[in-house]
């Protein structure tokens, strides 16, 4: 990206930038197909169940007829609905876990846009879903919907806060919201320079906040199926509702992404023998690990209680964000400044 | 760095590509769906029940009171970011505003938590 992002702007070279969008616009679109066949495995092997193996070869394409599945059912809209919201609620939901993926740097030289806003841009953008599910759950004029989508809003908006505070010790440490500084500054050589261990505290409340904002188990309350059915989207059926799972794993995409980036180092190897493994690879195989992660949890953790989810959120991981951000202050003023 | 505005042109065009994958997906999805709409498939869902009363039914407050607590700390995020990428280059003052700042964020938080705002069956 970085030839076409340094010349000036012309038609030629929009049309390259564009072309390269598009492009991991179908990279991101296989990687949550096979992510939701990984995890149907993953779990399953986890509960010794075999998992999806009967279409196509060890069951590779069980996404694939899924989504086509989907994609070929009839779409059924209620007629209490209000039509219009319930139409942009899938959308609004997923054009943001897209336009989020604009900032990640992948290696020194692979990235798509060089904000020097980049984190601002991604937890701003992120925020916008909350949106789209309350959309999706008053629209449809459901009680189970509706409950659904302000319950998730509620604990959205819960997590948001610790998860955006739970980053500033990151920044604090790099000087900079720009991505690829922020990489930049955990280049020390040794996996330990790396955030995650400096930024202990910010790491874990970062993970348990990322895992309540992506909806996953065991923070999957908005779409509990024992107690609302579905949630926002039980009135969705074909195409809208696989926007509305297509979002869900783009921003575990996302996350996983963001993750590498602010606290496991980027594309730098663990150790300074290791450098001469390509970058990308790193990269992959922390962004790859965060993605196992999230599964496991999944296929290990129960679901806790709406009382419990946001008792968490305000009393012990807002609390502790901040403590985090003093603790680090502090420490860059009595060691680092002077 | 001079064509800085070339990142943005990349932003613009990951939202513009946001945008026409739902358009096209749902335009292509509309000539190969079949589209038999009957009255009963349009009612709307309740457990194989015939709906009752008003799907947007009152809800609690409680969700009301948590919305306000985040419009209070969401805005404080605002103020730490900015602090946060200038903090290495002020002095001790920044550190000491900072801390008075959030500690009466903090006291809010108390006092709500103390008013058992923070209780989900607390109404």
């Amino acid at each position: 990206m970085q030839p076409w992002l340094n010349q000036a702007l012309t038609w030629s070279n929009a049309l390259v930038l564009f072309l390269w969008v598009v492009v991991f616009l179908f990279i991101v679109l296989g990687f949550v197909t096979y992510a939701i066949y990984f995890e149907r495995k993953v779990i399953g092997w986890m509960q010794l169940r075999i998992g999806p193996n009967r279409v196509g070869p060890l069951g590779l394409l069980q996404t694939v007829a899924d989504i086509f599945k989907l994609l070929i059912k009839e779409d059924t809209i209620p007629r209490k609905a209000d039509r219009v919201l319930f139409i942009i609620a899938p959308a609004l939901a997923y054009i943001p876990a897209f336009s989020v993926l604009a900032v990640i740097p992948y290696t020194q030289k692979l990235y798509f846009a060089d904000l020097n806003v980049g984190l601002l841009y991604y937890v701003a953008l992120s925020g916008i879903s909350t949106l789209a599910i309350v959309l999706g759950g008053w629209a449809s004029n459901n009680k189970y919907a509706l409950l659904g989508g302000m319950r998730s809003a509620a604990q959205m908006i819960s997590y948001e806060v610790p998860l955006v505070i739970s980053v500033v010790g990151v920044i604090l440490l790099s000087g900079s919201l720009n991505l690829r500084d922020i990489v930049a500054a955990q280049d020390g050589g040794w996996f330990w320079d790396w955030n995650f261990l400096p930024q202990i505290i910010g790491f874990v409340v970062f993970i348990i906040a990322a895992v309540s904002e992506l909806n996953r188990t065991p923070f999957d309350l908005p779409e509990a199926e024992s107690e609302l059915v579905a949630g926002y989207h039980v009135e969705y059926s074909g195409f809208r509702f696989a926007f509305f799972m297509l979002s869900e794993y783009v921003y575990v995409y996302a996350i996983a992404a963001l993750t590498t980036v602010l606290f496991l180092g980027g594309w730098h190897a663990p150790a300074p023998f290791l450098d001469f493994v390509p970058g990308i690879v790193w990269f992959l195989l922390k962004f790859a690990f965060i993605v196992f992660f999230l599964f496991w949890i999944r296929a290990t953790m129960p679901r806790i209680r709406v009382d419990q989810l946001m008792g968490l959120g305000w009393k012990v991981l807002l609390p502790v964000s901040l403590l985090n951000v003093f603790l680090t202050a502090l420490y860059l003023e009595l060691f680092i400044k002077n | 760095m001079e064509n800085y505005a070339n990142n943005y042109v990349v932003v613009a065009i990951f939202i513009v590509l946001g945008i026409l994958l739902p358009v096209v997906a749902l335009t292509v999805g509309r000539l190969l769906r079949p589209s038999k709409p009957t009255e009963l498939k349009q009612t709307t869902y309740e457990s194989g029940n015939e709906p009752v009363g008003e799907g947007q039914v009152r809800f609690n407050i409680r969700y009301y009171l948590f919305a306000l607590m985040f419009v209070i700390f969401d805005v404080e995020t605002v103020f730490l970011y900015p602090w946060a990428v200038a903090y290495n280059k002020l002095g001790l003052f920044v550190l000491v505003e900072m801390f008075i700042f959030a500690g009466m964020l903090l006291i809010g938080l108390l006092y709500a938590w103390k008013k058992k705002v923070l209780k989900w069956n607390s109404v």
